[in-house]
């Protein structure tokens, strides 16, 4: 009993899931995470999870790459090297709005990409934290940290009765290390 | 996403009447987990080989110089901007699916934006080697990039649409791949955990360990939408600076303010026209039938008639604007493609882009595979003309009678023609295999609401409207994957 690390409550239907984490929150028991195949919207309001601000992050770096791009064609066009082309104005804002928008585009994309990599911790190589191997393709897990929960045979009977297809109770807390 | 019911009155997305979590991902992992079949090798032999003609072509190209090309005085663009634009155009559908129908929550693209999205990546893998092989001193290609003067140049000119162009093909390209490889990571763990040993190591690697948790997820929705959002002005822009490159200069045929948006069109044109190439046949080989629908050709079908005729108004409004500027140049450079030495090249753009096209408005063909297919393949040779007539026709009579002269290409230009689609479907051949072809993870989404069991059981729960029953059930009249008899029981 007192190897168990993580029970695990595996269910087969994203709607029984959601039930489940009800029940486990209707009797206080604090869940640790779910792990699923596909995203399942409201499940973030139902676990407390904050929203991303992955969002503002982006804007910014957007903005970054405008005025990135004004500097770049303004140093060199403007300031550093003259160019004369057929006695034109050097400084022809509207010849530099492509750049800046194709710049606000990519700082934005990557930017907004490799901070969610960084945030989420995925990169290539990164040993994979999975606790179930079902839970990338048909199954929905709902993870309890044992410790911190000393009736397990009430969480077990609680998820069977939401519905859960079986309950594992691992004692390691990823299996994916082997 | 859980508990609502999808109208009843729309069709259903994914359909077959037994399809779990468990047989979508094996269905779509079918090509990944087992050996390829006859047809897939077959393919990849003929691909090679136009790959092996392409690396042969190019480098011979590197070694001689552009002057193994047919490029004269007077015609110095020809085949490879012909076959640059083409495969930038065709470089287009993927991301308006993946990106401009997600703003739009248009659910059918879940299926197909997977290999879209590739397809895009692998066209505008050929555009750039164009842009590279035309450069004629490809080791100095990276003079596009803005580098101070003690490189041999000036800082690159600013105001040059080329050098704008240099910024939105690359922009296009990076964020293109950054949109697929991340939509791709939860479908490469869902193959990482059904593998064992030295694959599971390297889709371990290439899954950047994915877990699939909350948070991940959470943060994975915000990243999708907002490079939805950024890539719907980005996949407009990029055709739009690549016309400019034309529509800035100052010859008779190209000095027109009406290129950006029918380039764009155009654009659209061609690449869904590439992806039913594509997918059409991948459906029947791949067994995708349940997941690419009847629905699905035909929504891609409907909007290559709405772009095919956005095409059309603009080859018709560019001839009456030529006449009724009054620019004389313009109007000789207009009414020479009609009728001139090059009216053969006019008149099949004209056929394949315009008229065939219009044949989609009649359901039986737009329904039928066989007359889709053949329409998609005739939309991009026709698409290949419309380059063709624009560089070549609108280049080869110049200001002076005396430098006018044909193009005529040689084998070199050809082979690079050929070989780049080679490279093209052995890229995409080899990705069928390695990478899930269809969404996993996003076509799992579907199946509680949109799929025709979820409506099937919505109908048999009762309590829907007799005669929207009726409409629906008209509807899958048209499906090749549904089974109707079960419908007649009801």
């Amino acid at each position: 009993m007192s190897n168990i690390k993580y029970i695990l409550g595996s269910f087969g239907d994203p709607d029984e899931m959601m039930h489940g984490i009800d029940k486990l929150q209707e009797n206080n028991i604090k869940i640790h995470d779910v792990y699923t195949p596909m995203p399942i919207h409201g499940i973030e309001a139902k676990l407390g999870v904050k929203r991303s601000r992955l969002d503002i992050l982006a804007f910014f770096c957007g903005i970054t790459g405008t005025t990135s791009a004004f500097a770049l064609i303004y140093l060199t066009s403007v300031v550093d090297w003259r160019m004369n082309i057929g006695g034109k104005p050097s400084f022809a804002l509207p010849d530099f709005i492509p750049i800046m928008f194709e710049l606000t585009i990519l700082f934005t994309a990557f930017g907004l990409v490799l901070s969610y990599y960084a945030s989420t911790h995925l990169f290539p190589g990164r040993a994979p934290r999975v606790m179930d191997l079902r839970a990338t393709d048909d199954r929905f897990i709902i993870a309890v940290d044992a410790k911190l929960h000393a009736e397990h045979i009430k969480i077990d009977g609680l998820l069977k009765e939401a519905g859960a297809i079986e309950v594992k109770h691992n004692e390691r807390k990823y299996i994916s290390y082997e | 996403m859980s508990g609502h019911n999808e109208s009843i009155l729309r069709e259903p997305l994914i359909t077959g009447d037994n399809i779990t979590y468990a047989k979508i991902t094996n269905d779509i992992l079918m090509p990944v987990e087992n050996k390829p079949n006859k047809a897939w090798w077959i393919g990849f032999i003929f691909s090679v080989c136009g790959a092996t003609l392409w690396l042969v072509a190019v480098s011979y190209t590197f070694w001689n110089g552009i002057g193994s090309w047919g490029l004269n005085k007077t015609v110095g663009w020809a085949w490879d901007i012909t076959g640059f634009v083409w495969w930038v155009g065709i470089g287009h559908a993927g991301t308006l699916i993946s990106a401009v129908l997600l703003l739009f929550r248009q659910n059918w693209r879940n299926s197909i934006n997977r290999s879209a999205e590739a397809m895009t990546i692998f066209a505008v893998i050929c555009a750039a080697t164009y842009i590279i092989a035309h450069m004629g001193r490809p080791w100095l290609a990276y003079w596009v990039f803005p580098l101070p003067n003690q490189f041999g140049s000036l800082w690159v000119n600013f105001n040059s649409p080329l050098v704008w162009d240099t910024f939105a093909i690359s922009t296009y390209f990076s964020v293109s791949l950054l949109f697929w490889y991340t939509g791709l990571l939860p479908d490469i763990a869902t193959i990482r955990d059904r593998a064992t040993g030295m694959r599971r190591k390297i889709y371990s690697i290439f899954s950047f360990g994915w877990s699939g948790n909350v948070k991940t997820w959470q943060r994975f929705e915000t990243v999708s939408l907002i490079l939805a959002g950024i890539s719907t002005p980005l996949v407009l822009s990029v055709h739009t600076i690549v016309s400019m490159d034309f529509a800035t200069s100052v010859i008779p045929g190209w000095h027109t303010t009406i290129f950006p948006p029918y380039f764009v069109a155009g654009a659209i044109f061609s690449g869904f026209a590439m992806v039913l190439t594509l997918l059409l046949v991948a459906r029947k080989v791949l067994g995708l039938e349940n997941y690419i629908t009847m629905f699905h050709i035909e929504s891609m079908n409907k909007i290559i008639i709405l772009t095919g005729s956005i095409v059309g108004v603009a080859y018709i409004t560019e001839f009456f604007i030529a006449w009724y500027s009054g620019s004389e140049y313009e109007a000789y450079a207009f009414v020479n493609r009609a009728t001139g030495p090059y009216w053969w090249a006019y008149w099949m753009m004209m056929t394949c882009n315009v008229l065939t096209p219009q044949l989609l408005w009649f359901k039986r063909i737009r329904l039928s595979i066989p007359a889709t297919w053949v329409l998609s393949i005739v939309i991009n040779v026709g698409m290949w003309f419309e380059r063709f007539v624009i560089i070549v026709t609108s280049l080869h009579r110049d200001y002076l009678p005396s430098s006018w002269a044909m193009f005529y290409p040689t084998w070199v230009d050809v082979s690079v023609f050929v070989g780049s689609i080679g490279v093209f479907f052995t890229l995409f051949l080899l990705f069928l295999r390695v990478l899930p072809s269809i969404a996993i993870a996003e076509v799992k989404l579907l199946l509680k609401t949109s799929s025709e069991q979820a409506k099937m059981k919505q109908i048999k729960g009762g309590h829907l409207d007799k005669v929207h029953v009726k409409e629906y059930v008209e509807s899958l009249e048209k499906f090749d994957s549904v089974k109707l008899e079960e419908y007649e029981k009801i």
